[in-house]
């Protein structure tokens, strides 16, 4: 992988997504093994809105290479509260980290950050963006469960605002992979995911329930639909169970079909799904640690 | 003597933007930021015939050359027009308006939640793509009415 920073899934070409799943996987095989690949190394995490699996992940990963990392804290803590702007903020852990890893609230947040500073910057989500680095744990996942080519994978949920989707739908363009879009129509992929698609000439479907797609499907990717999107209730109520699946449900859908989510989950995933062969949502999120243990060397070796 | 030179005459020293879409010739004007106010003539030419574009409309703005932002944001809403640079009444230059590959600081980003939108010192840039222009930053695509996401003075 020949990349500075990680801001967007649609960076990482196929061979990109290889080395870094390959690495994974050598981390993967000894996650207990003392690593120590990167002595010393100091992580800035710079997380301006909640997270817990991408936080820790991140912090296991670095500790596990044998750095540390440094925290800003909550938002409320730090001095964004008098008025900082993101490039100064970067800017000043610039020189107190080697590596940042930032979440923002804003689209386009970590894009601008690798613009102010040298060291190597992953996007850990920014807004309805992108999450790139949730992106390679899930292609992870996928490709333990299925390999990566000769796939349908159905992505159901808010897929207007959901970044892991974004990220995902972009990332799996590199491979030969159907995939089928379900949402409300009020939550369909944004024009600019769509146009990705196609200029990759992705295959692509898109539909508004899951019932005639399911049993095509090797993979389904389930998001929470984010009740707050949505301009009034009633509104809400009408789709949100019609995306919600349970044990029942995927009993229609093949012996093998792996579910996978980003977690937090709600209620999309009723917890009977969990005592199925088809709940791979918590060994998707343990993906984590070695998927950006391989990431953070990479960008390091070539950050030189 | 043709119906189009009828109603807009030849300038001493000036501009004159031809082949503007038709009903484009008042955002243009705005785009440029011409009111008038300024004292400088300007003619303009609406639904006039065009055996290029059937119709189309034309600016004649005098004793004002346009700079290379002000022709890339034309570029981007009237990418069909011509752009003659007239001096002593003759036209010394004519040039086909060419859409560039990224414009930078001309338009906002409609998504509010773009960094962009936020207050940070850094200018908007939109790569231009077949689809209309797409926000660097956060991958918006502005598909229509990119007149009214202008960002220009």
């Amino acid at each position: 992988m020949r990349h500075d920073h990680l801001i967007s899934a649609a960076q990482l070409s196929r061979s990109d997504v290889e080395a870094v799943l390959d690495r994974a996987g050598d981390v993967a095989d000894d996650l207990g093994a003392s690593r120590d690949s990167c002595p010393g190394l100091v992580l800035g995490l710079c997380f301006f809105e909640p997270s817990t699996r991408t936080k820790m992940s991140f912090d296991a990963a670095a500790k596990r290479l044998g750095g540390s990392t440094i925290d800003m804290g909550s938002v409320e803590s730090s001095s964004v509260t008098k008025g900082e702007s993101l490039a100064d903020t970067v800017r000043v852990i610039e020189g107190y980290a080697d590596a940042i890893v930032l979440r923002h609230p804003s689209e386009g947040a970590a894009k601008l950050a690798s613009e102010f500073v040298d060291v190597p910057v992953i996007n850990a989500g920014d807004g309805a963006g992108q999450h790139p680095s949730q992106t390679l744990l899930d292609l992870y996942t996928i490709r333990e469960e299925h390999g990566l080519d000769d796939l349908t994978v159905g992505i159901m949920g808010d897929l207007k605002y959901g970044r892991t989707v974004h990220s995902l739908a972009s990332a799996l363009a590199n491979f030969e992979v159907s995939q089928h879009f379900i949402s409300p129509e009020s939550l369909r992929l944004p024009r600019s995911v769509r146009f990705d698609l196609h200029e990759a000439g992705a295959q692509v479907r898109e539909h508004t329930d899951l019932e005639p797609v399911l049993s095509e499907l090797d993979v389904l990717y389930v998001t929470r639909i984010q009740r707050e999107r949505f301009p009034d209730e009633t509104e809400y109520r009408a789709v949100a169970g019609e995306y919600q699946i349970d044990a029942e449900t995927l009993a229609a859908g093949p012996d093998d079909l792996t579910v996978m989510h980003p977690l937090p989950r709600v209620d999309e995933i009723a917890p009977d799904v969990d005592e199925t062969d088809h709940a791979s949502y918590f060994q998707q999120a343990h993906n984590g640690v070695p998927v950006r243990m391989a990431l953070l060397e990479m960008l390091l070796e070539n950050h030189g | 003597m043709s119906d189009h030179q009828l109603r807009v005459s030849k300038i001493r020293n000036g501009t004159v933007i031809d082949h503007i879409a038709a009903g484009q010739a008042l955002n243009v004007l705005a785009i440029l930021g011409i009111d008038g106010s300024d004292g400088h003539g300007v003619s303009i030419g609406m639904n006039v015939s065009s055996d290029r574009l059937g119709r189309k409309d034309i600016l004649k703005v005098e004793d004002r050359e346009l700079s290379q932002s002000e022709v890339d944001v034309l570029s981007l809403i009237a990418p069909e027009a011509t752009i003659n640079i007239v001096r002593d009444f003759d036209v010394v230059e004519k040039n086909r308006v060419e859409r560039p590959d990224r414009v930078s600081g001309l338009l906002s980003c409609p998504n509010h939640n773009c960094i962009t939108n936020a207050d940070e010192p850094v200018e908007t840039a939109f790569d231009v793509i077949s689809d209309g222009v797409r926000c660097n930053y956060c991958g918006t695509i502005i598909h229509e009415g990119i007149a009214e996401h202008l960002a220009v003075e």
